[in-house]
Order: structure tokens, then C-alpha cells, then sequence
């Protein structure tokens, strides 16, 4: 113990005196930050996946200058991001910095990032909503959607095509389900749906036992609405089958993705059928979505079967930074001011379709409508309905317009 | 040590030990010779988590009562100020001014140290780790679920301090000299207390409560009392905590700080109010410079491993390694001035909290 | 029983009284005006259900850790781990073998193992300081909630229970009456009601075992008086690696049980643990019956909350603790 602490002050007092403003002529810092820690880890090393395939692409190389890539890692709590990106930025002097994973921390990043104008702060995977409609900053960019645009579609198609009119809710109670819900309910309840106030269940972050919540579903909906993360929704699942519900679900971006529809046991037939909507859709048979699982499954053999969203997400944005370094020839003496003007006007084709950024630096992108349906082998797949085109944050209202909802909560918006 | 302590009253500075002169003028002088980043997130913010840690060995080291919920206090505190004062999120935020929301904050911490103390001490001293730990998690789930108080899962953000004198207190150096004259403060009002009549019998309560209701003390009056002074230390702590942060959301009051922070204790040590500060160096360097040394994923194990050590080998933390080993050193010396071997006769017992 | 009510008359009939009103509410059809107030039957019986039945699993994991305070004085605060490594290992054994009863037996033996190992070689020197004893679980608690993450990673894990348990069955509880005549019977999940039998199988065979064999003889004599129990020439350290051997033999069982019910992810060890905490500081440190009781009202407490109050249901439980400290610190059952 006193050995490594030794080291630790050591390495410390080193680091303490070194000159932290110097930098080399012709390389470029580039802090990455994800969730290294705790038990999103398994999120965030996909996410540093996503960076590292899009340096690949570039050879590493961009404006002409050498990209080095160094880590920072957080827990998915605000405070420790904060910490870690104030010790990549400042400790480490990052003049580019991608992250963070999740949405809370992007609100606190964006806080920071006003403090360090010099400093351009892409985004990694966050997708709160107000990191980039509320109080944005000027430096930092977001060029992957957030929890509201991944619903595009999904409630015209279950008003129109499903015949649906009343939806019962059941999500975390924390802001990502929130704004999710949001996102389907917005266009579900202009067009006439309603979903009662009293039929929304907000369960408790980590809860997994819904059985009560089961029993408390009312009978008279015509479908419910289920916005958990994968392995809250196989559980769900399973104990909404052992109870005897009979309800068609909608599914939110992450429920009914590969680990839930992929998972042992029981058969989901009854999940057939269930409609959700995101920013990819594992079997979209476009070449460019093609070419980027190949390129991720040949460069990490020991990833997932198929890139996460995060990896997805944080490829986008490493791309557009190193996009927009090659626009500006490396030059980031000005502080970066022509880097990001670069950015506001950078226009790219992602995996997933065209994306730029609106005016307060949030992505307009393609948003994936799928279905679930019984694949060729016998197992569960996602079949792509609709390619829902270039999305933007305020859901085609205007933006005024679109303040006038509030902030996203456990009853925005009221439509009952 | 010399025979005339600090306050008694009878010393002249030149008593006063030369390490110490040393650790204060390197102290004074730091911001001066270190980055931004290191006057800031390792200075200040060792200082603040060594406030909180101070709070937690003065009621366990001097108290015998190992609360959990030193934490929750600071959180608590942190809340009033953005509740009472200004926040960028839109919610709450009455705007009071820094002369009242500071004080209501640290008061209103105190208070509420104050009533866990009274919910914990009418029980064995065992028990009082079990239920701080519960009334750590309720305050944290409760304020998850609150949106109306306390904003929920978002929390609240861009709480600032005053700029008073022309100075803007959130830069690093004054940031760091206030956080460094508090501290101080507080070290050296638990270091006269734990001599004075209040810590004394707080220390004799800890280790015989019974004789001492007999000899007509309030026990739990006592403890309560230490409770708030606790919450007194702890409550500022958070005000500097979610100055520093710039922000405060449940994840700054979960479990796992909260567990944090007993390490800190801990394998700082319990027996000397400078123990604390010790402790949360070692791991703020730990948690920031871990990452470039060796693998960040595994840095709880290599805190728990620590803990563990330090509690099976060494109960008195850095301090009982410091003191062991100096007692040692100069063992030897005498002995070796003597022309004879060192023998220790001291009769040396297994370590043990207990005083 | 009788001396109970002798000694406590009012508590008798409260506790009478509320127990033939929840039995009406259960039996009987319920008229319009009681629907209205607080929704409908199914889910007041549903919720009933699951709260006993999750209090079923709090006793459980909260039995091993009451006794092992009882007879040691040691607050074993890495008995969350315990539940969530014998939930691995089993998970990880039934997939190997394919049984799940396998998996289960296994689970049990290798807690029981490693609580006899933590006894023997860590906890038998520190003998008499209980705070360093509680602090040296807390240091192996951390520890070993992060090997396990390193181990299994973040991904949460699911059981896979033989068939028969699997599934819903019809209780002859009437939920609603349709407006045919016909009745509609509550379904309930086969699982949780093994859950609740194991339960009280555990609790009636750990009440066996404390009063009706000579070493739940000695274990009683050592709860009440460690050194008179060594005085009489009893092997107390043997005792007590037997104590610590059933008690985190318990925590392993209860993972899997638990696992197969919930599901295992990091994270369940930090919440069993609390549980078993609030369980027996209402029911009383060391006491099987007050964990019994302290088991019943957390479950219940827990699952009125999620159904009723779901934004504050969570703060519930620990209100209840609160009340027991404020007003009777030792816990429902508890002795001093």
C-alpha cells in the first residue's frame, strides 16, 4: 500500500512540475471519456471502441498532425465525470475532448464546457435533451440524436398503422425514460391518443420486481408502452408472461434489442409484433451500415456481436472532429475558433445516413422505425419498417413552440 | 511531543515542533508552485474530503459512534445552499443572499446530524454503523424521487459562490486558501476540543458510558451534542463540496462515497485529527493518477485492499505506520546509545479501536 | 401464545382485528365503493401476495445474518456479497451441469465454506473488538463486489428453473365477478409460492434446530452468555465456525432462490444487505422470530409501496425503521 502510494506521489510530484501548456508542434490531444468504471463498463468499453474505429479509419492522422488519444474514465455519476474531464483538460491539455456516455453526465460536461472556452467538447453517447435545447454551450457538439428524436415515428405509426388510442406507460423513473416517453407520447397525443396520467408507472431505478406493477396495469388500454433497459425488460417480460398478460407492448429504444430478444429460455412469441424505434436498427440492409459492423467485428474480434449504440454514437462524433481537423489543416491556434466553426457547418455521411447540426450544435439524423418479427432461424430479429429522415430535436414544431412543453418529467405531456 | 501542548497556554512558538512549521509553510505556499489543476481538484478537494472524513473520526476516534452518514450531512448542506441560493436548473432557488443561505445551510446540517444522532445513539455503539448506512440510502433514494425539493435525478447545477472583494471565490487560489483556512480552523478547534472538558467526557463516554451516567452525565445528550458539532464540520464540507462541484445530484451522496470516506478515515487514522486530511490525499491522488499508472476498472479493489489491510495490520491507519515505525527508530537509537539491544517492554497488546 | 395475549391484551386485538380484515379482503367480493377507493381487487391480493412472499426472501438472507450477530456480536456487513457470490456460483454451476437443484446445493456448501474460512482465519483474532470486526466485512465487501464485476461483468444474469416451477397457477381467490356470474380467479406465479414454502420450510427448520437440538441448545446459551458457555466446556469456537458456516450458507441459498425470482446483476449485494439490515433492526438483532416478523412487514412495506405510492415507496421501508428505532430501539423482538 505504501509502495503504490509511494508511486502515486511520485508520479504526481513529476506530473505536478512538468509544464502542462506545452504541446508538441505536430500532434494533437484528444481526451476520450466513457464509463471505465462500475457496472456500465461494459457500455463505456464499447463506447472507446466506437473512438478508436473512427481514429483507425484516419490512421490516426488528422489535419495533418498526429491524433493522441488518452482515456478518462467516470462511474456514470456527474461528479466524477466532471473530475475526470477537468483532469483530461486540464492536467492532461486536451484541446478536443469526446464524451461522456450517459445523459446526466453530457448536462454537467456541457456545464464545464462554458468554463473552458479554448477547449472544443464533443459529445460521446449522452442523450438528455437539454444538454443541447436549454442554456447550450458554444463549444460543445453533439452530432449523435438524444432520447427524444429515437421515438420519431414510433407514435404516428402505432396511432395510424396499429389503430392504438390509449397507451398505458411503465418506465424507470429517472430523465432518459422521461424523455423517451416524451418523444412517442409528443406526436401520439397531437393526434388524438391519450395516455392517462394515472396509467403511467415510474418504478424506481434498479427495481426488478414487477410483479405489483403488473398486477396494478389497468385492463382497459390498448397497449403499453414499456421504456426499461435490456435486462430490466427481459425480466418484465418474463414475469408479465408468468402473470398472464395479454397486452400488445411498444417498445422503447432500448427494449427489445438484441440482448432482450436474444436472451435463453423462454419463448417470447407473444413479443412479436412490438414496434420501437432508434438510432440503429441491427438489420438495415444499407452498405453503409454494413461496412461499419464489418470494419468493427474485424478490428475487435472480442467485441459485441454487433456495434451497441454507444460504440455507434461515439464513432460519429470522433469522426466529425477528426472531419473537421482535416477542414482546418490541424490548426487549432485561435483557440479553436475556426476548428469549430468547422464543426457548426460540417455536413457527413454516417453508418446510419447523413447528419448535420442544427443551430444550437445538436445532430438532425436519420431515425430507425423496426418491428419485431420472427427471423429465418426461428429466432427473434428486428425487421427496419421505415427509415424516418433527417430528425430534428424539436420534433418538426418550432422551437419556441417546442420550450413551451417544459422540461421533460413524469407528466409532460399531460395528454389525457 | 513536548510536554507543553499547543494550547495550554504556556508555550512560546518556538515550541511549537519543526514539522509542523514545515507542513504549514508548504501548505501556504502550494498554490504557488503547482498548476491550476492541482491547487484545485487535489488540493481543495483533499482538503474538503479530509473535512468530511474529520467529522466521521471525531465522532468514531473521540465518540466511539462509526457514522456512516457524515456524507448525507455535507449532501445536505450542499442542497440548502442551492436550494436557498441560486441554481441554473429553473427549480427552487430562492436567491437568498450568501450571508443567510450559508449559515441556514450549515445549521440546517447540523440540525439534521443532529436528529440521526438522536435516532442512533439509544442503541449499542454496533449498531450505529447499520443505521447511519440505512439513513445514508434512504436520503439518497429520497432525493431521487423528489423533484419538487430537491430536483430528483438531475440535481442541481451551476451553484456558485459569492464574488466578495473583488475576488471570485471559485478560482483555484482563493478556492484553495478559503478550503485551506477552514480546514485549518476545524483542525485545530477538534484538536482543542478533544483536550477540552466537552471531549473529554465524550471520550470517557466512549469508553464507559455506564460509569459515566452514574457520575451524572447526560450520556445521550453528549452524544448528541457531538452529533451537531460533527454537523457542523460536515455541513461545511458540503457547502465547499458542491462550490466545488459546481453542482449536487444523488450520485454525490450515494453509498459508495459514503463508504469512501469511512476508508478514508480509517486508513488515514482515527486517533489524530490530521489523520483524515492524510487518508484523502492518498486518495484523491489515488483516484486521480491511477488511471495513467495502473488499470483504472480495478481502482475499488485496490481501495478496499487497503482498508482491509490497514484494519486487519495496522487499526490506526497511516498514523499507527508512522508512529510504529518512529517508535521503532527511535528504540533503536536509545538503545544503541546505551550499547545495549532494543527490548520492547511495553507490553504490546493487539491494536484495537478502543482507546 | 396465551401468555402473549394475556401480557398484551390490546396488541392481541389489534393484531386479531387487522388480521380478519385483510381476510375478508382477501376472500370476500369486494362492493363498488371499496373498488373506488383503492383500486382494484387483483391488485391489492397481487400485492399482498408479493409482499409476503418477497418477505419469505428477506427472511432468508436476513436469517443468516440475525444469527450470526445473536450468538459473534458481528455485523457481517459482506453478507450481501455472500447472497450475490452464491447467486454467481450457482448460475454458473446449474449452467454447467444443467440442474438447477445442483446449482443451488452447491451454492449453499461453497458460502458455507467461505464463511467457515472468514471465521476461523480473520474474524477468531479479533474476538471482542465487534467494531474492527465490522469493518474488516466492510473492506471484504468492497473488495469482493469488485472482483465480482471484474468477473461477470455488468450483465445482468438469469436462472433458468426447472419447468414445473415455472409458470402461473389459479388460487381460489375470487378477483372480480363478471357481469355473466362467472368469476375470475386471481393468477399467481408458481415461483414465488416455492419461494414462500422454502421460506417457511428454512424457518421452521432453523426453529427446530435452535430448540430442539443440544447444539441450538448451546447456540441459545451463547446468545444469552459467550463466556459461561465456554465455562461450561463447550467448544465455542467450534460453534461458532458452525454458526458462520449456516449462517453464509443461508446468504448463498437465498442467492440463488432470490436470483431465480429477480435476477443477478452488481448492485443486489448493496440492496440485500440493506434489507437484511432493516429486517432485523425492526425485528430484533438476533432473534429468528424477529426476522420472521421484520422479514413480513419489509416485504409487505416494499411492495404496498412500489403498487401504491411507486415515487416514495422506496423511503417507506426506511420509515418503518425509523419508527421502530424512535420508539423501541431493540427491534420488535429484540432483548435489551
Amino acid at each position: 500500500m505504501i509502495g503504490k502510494m509511494g508511486k502515486s506521489l511520485a508520479a504526481a510530484a513529476l506530473l505536478s512540475f512538468a509544464s502542462t501548456g506545452a504541446m508538441a508542434q505536430d500532434s494533437i490531444k484528444m481526451g476520450a471519456l466513457a464509463t471505465l468504471e462500475g457496472a456500465f463498463t461494459v457500455l463505456g468499453e464499447d463506447g472507446m471502441r466506437g473512438v478508436k474505429l473512427a481514429l483507425e479509419e484516419f490512421g490516426y492522422m488528422a489535419g495533418g498532425k498526429k491524433i493522441e488519444l488518452i482515456t478518462g474514465s467516470s462511474d456514470a455519476s456527474p461528479d466524477s465525470a466532471i473530475r475526470a474531464t477537468r483532469k483530461l483538460v486540464e492536467q492532461d491539455g486536451v484541446q478536443v475532448l469526446v464524451g461522456p456516455l450517459s445523459g446526466s453526465e453530457g448536462l454537467a460536461v456541457k456545464d464545464y464546457a462554458k468554463t473552458q472556452p479554448n477547449v472544443t467538447f464533443l459529445n460521446g453517447s449522452s442523450a438528455a435533451q437539454d444538454t443541447t435545447l436549454r442554456s447550450p454551450a458554444d463549444n460543445f457538439f453533439r452530432f449523435s440524436t438524444e432520447g427524444a428524436q429515437w421515438m420519431a415515428g414510433l407514435g404516428e405509426y402505432v396511432y395510424n398503422e396499429k389503430g392504438y388510442r390509449s397507451v398505458a406507460v411503465l418506465a424507470e423513473d429517472y430523465s432518459f425514460p422521461y424523455t423517451q416517453v416524451f418523444g412517442f407520447l409528443e406526436p401520439f397525443c397531437r393526434l388524438g391518443g391519450k395516455a392517462p396520467v394515472e396509467a403511467r408507472f415510474w418504478v424506481p431505478i434498479g427495481n426488478k420486481d414487477y410483479s405489483s406493477v403488473i398486477a396494478a396495469l389497468p385492463d382497459d388500454v390498448d397497449a403499453i408502452y414499456v421504456a426499461l433497459g435490456g435486462a430490466d425488460a427481459v425480466n418484465f417480460l418474463t414475469q408479465y408472461e408468468q402473470a398472464g398478460g395479454g397486452l400488445p407492448l411498444i417498445g422503447g429504444s432500448i427494449t427489445v434489442d438484441q440482448t432482450v430478444l436474444g436472451s435463453k429460455g423462454r419463448t417470447r412469441d407473444f413479443v412479436i409484433g412490438t414496434p420501437s424505434a432508434g438510432p440503429v436498427s441491427d438489420t438495415w440492409d444499407d452498405p453503409r451500415w454494413a461496412n461499419f459492423v464489418a470494419a468493427y467485428k474485424k478490428q475487435f474480434p472480442d467485441g459485441f456481436p454487433s456495434p451497441s449504440l454507444f460504440a455507434h454514437s461515439y464513432y460519429i462524433n470522433t469522426k466529425a472532429a477528426l472531419l473537421a481537423l482535416n477542414e482546418v489543416g490541424g490548426d487549432l491556434s485561435d483557440g479553436g475558433k475556426k476548428y469549430r466553426e468547422a464543426l457548426s457547418g460540417l455536413e457527413f455521411d454516417t453508418p446510419t445516413g447523413k447528419v448535420h447540426l442544427d443551430e444550437r450544435r445538436q445532430a438532425v439524423a436519420d431515425i430507425f422505425l423496426t418491428e419485431v418479427i420472427e427471423g429465418p432461424d426461428g429466432n427473434l430479429v428486428n425487421k427496419t419498417i421505415k427509415v424516418i429522415p433527417q430528425v430534428n430535436q424539436t420534433l418538426g414544431v418550432s422551437y419556441d413552440k417546442f420550450l413551451e412543453y417544459g422540461q421533460v418529467g413524469r407528466e409532460n405531456p399531460p395528454c389525457s | 511531543m513536548a510536554n507543553r501542548g499547543f494550547f495550554s497556554g504556556s508555550g512560546t512558538w518556538t515550541d511549537i515542533h519543526p514539522a509542523k512549521i514545515v507542513v504549514a509553510v508548504f501548505l501556504l505556499a502550494y498554490p504557488t508552485f503547482t498548476s491550476d489543476f492541482f491547487t484545485y481538484q487535489i488540493g481543495a478537494y483533499s482538503l474538503i474530503l479530509g473535512m468530511v472524513a474529520l467529522s466521521l473520526m471525531m465522532l468514531a476516534g473521540y465518540g466511539g459512534m462509526v457514522s456512516l452518514a457524515q456524507l448525507t450531512v455535507a449532501g445536505f448542506a450542499g442542497y440548502l445552499v442551492a436550494i436557498f441560493g441560486d441554481n441554473s436548473v429553473g427549480v427552487m432557488g430562492l436567491g437568498w443572499p450568501w450571508w443567510i443561505t450559508i449559515p441556514v445551510a450549515i445549521l440546517g446540517a447540523a440540525t439534521f446530524s443532529a436528529l440521526i444522532g438522536a435516532i442512533s445513539v439509544r442503541t449499542e455503539g454496533i449498531y450505529t454503523i447499520m443505521i447511519t448506512l440505512a439513513i445514508a440510502v434512504a436520503f439518497f433514494y429520497f432525493v431521487r424521487q423528489n423533484y419538487v425539493l430537491f430536483n430528483g435525478f438531475t440535481g442541481y447545477a451551476g451553484v456558485e459562490p459569492p464574488t466578495l472583494f473583488g475576488v471570485y471565490w471559485r478560482n483555484p487560489v482563493p478556492f484553495y486558501y478559503l478550503t485551506l483556512a477552514l480546514a485549518a480552523f476545524f483542525f485545530g478547534m477538534v484538536l482543542y476540543g478533544s483536550r477540552a472538558n466537552f471531549g473529554l467526557s465524550l471520550q470517557a463516554i466512549r469508553d464507559n458510558p455506564r460509569r459515566m451516567h452514574a457520575l451524572g452525565y447526560d450520556v445521550t445528550l453528549h452524544r448528541i451534542a457531538a452529533y451537531f458539532l460533527a454537523g457542523i464540520i460536515a455541513g461545511t464540507a458540503g457547502v465547499l463540496l458542491v462550490w466545488f462541484n459546481g453542482r449536487i445530484s444523488p450520485g454525490s451522496v450515494g453509498v459508495d462515497v459514503a463508504i469512501d470516506i469511512l476508508v478514508i478515515a480509517v486508513v488515514g487514522g482515527m486517533r489524530h485529527p490530521i489523520g483524515p486530511f492524510l487518508g484523502a490525499i492518498g486518495f484523491v491522488l489515488l483516484e486521480n493518477f491511477a488511471i495513467d499508472l495502473i488499470d483504472r476498472e480495478r481502482f475499488n479493489t485496490v481501495i478496499g485492499l487497503a482498508f482491509l489491510l490497514v484494519v486487519l495490520f495496522s487499526p490506526d491507519g497511516i498514523l499507527g505506520i508512522w508512529s510504529k515505525m518512529r517508535n521503532r527508530v527511535t528504540l533503536n537509537l536509545n538503545a544503541r546509545r546505551r550499547g545495549v539491544r532494543a527490548e520492547r517492554d511495553d507490553g504490546q497488546t493487539a491494536p484495537s479501536f478502543e482507546q | 401464545m396465551r401468555n402473549f395475549i394475556e401480557r398484551h391484551t390490546f396488541w392481541a386485538i389489534v393484531i386479531f382485528l387487522t388480521a380478519a380484515i385483510f381476510l375478508w379482503m382477501i376472500f370476500a367480493v369486494w362492493p363498488d365503493w371499496l373498488v373506488s377507493a383503492i383500486g382494484r381487487k387483483k391488485t391489492f391480493v397481487n400485492t399482498l401476495f408479493n409482499g409476503v412472499t418477497l418477505g419469505g426472501l428477506y427472511f432468508l438472507v436476513a436469517s443468516g445474518f440475525t444469527l450470526v450477530f445473536g450468538l459473534m456480536r458481528n455485523v457481517n456487513l459482506a453478507h450481501g456479497s455472500m447472497y450475490l457470490l452464491g447467486a454467481y456460483i450457482g448460475y454458473e454451476v446449474a449452467e454447467a451441469s444443467g440442474s438447477w437443484f445442483f446449482g443451488l446445493l452447491v451454492a449453499f456448501l461453497a458460502i458455507a465454506v467461505s464463511g467457515i474460512l472468514l471465521q476461523v482465519l480473520i474474524f477468531r483474532r479479533m474476538e471482542g473488538d465487534d467494531l474492527r470486526q465490522t469493518l474488516v466485512t466492510i473492506g471484504i465487501s468492497i473488495i469482493a463486489a469488485d472482483l465480482m464485476l471484474a468477473i461477470w461483468t455488468g450483465t445482468t444474469y438469469q436462472f433458468q428453473p426447472p419447468e414445473w416451477l415455472f409458470g402461473a397457477a389459479d388460487l381460489p381467490i375470487i378477483s372480480t365477478v363478471k357481469s355473466s356470474g362467472d368469476a375470475v380467479y386471481i393468477k399467481y406465479p408458481i415461483y414465488r409460492l416455492a419461494v414462500l414454502a422454502a421460506a417457511v420450510a428454512v424457518g421452521v427448520a432453523l426453529w427446530l434446530f435452535l430448540n430442539r437440538t443440544r447444539v441450538g441448545m448451546m447456540i441459545r446459551a451463547g446468545v444469552n452468555d459467550r463466556q459461561m458457555l465456554a465455562a461450561a466446556g463447550v467448544n465455542v469456537q467450534l460453534v461458532f465456525a458452525l454458526v458462520f458456516a449456516i449462517g453464509a450458507g443461508l446468504a448463498g441459498f437465498a442467492g440463488v432462490v432470490g436470483g431465480t425470482a429477480l435476477s443477478i446483476a452488481p448492485g443486489e449485494d448493496v440492496r440485500y444487505l440493506l434489507a437484511s439490515l432493516i429486517v432485523v433492526i425492526v425485528g430484533g438483532l438476533g432473534s429468528v422470530t424477529g426476522a420472521a416478523i421484520g422479514a413480513l412487514l419489509v416485504g409487505l412495506a416494499e411492495q404496498f409501496g412500489l403498487a401504491y405510492f411507486p415515487t416514495y415507496g422506496v423511503v417507506l421501508t426506511f420509515l418503518i425503521m425509523v419508527v421502530v428505532l424512535a420508539v423501541r430501539p431493540q427491534g420488535i423482538m429484540g432483548g435489551r
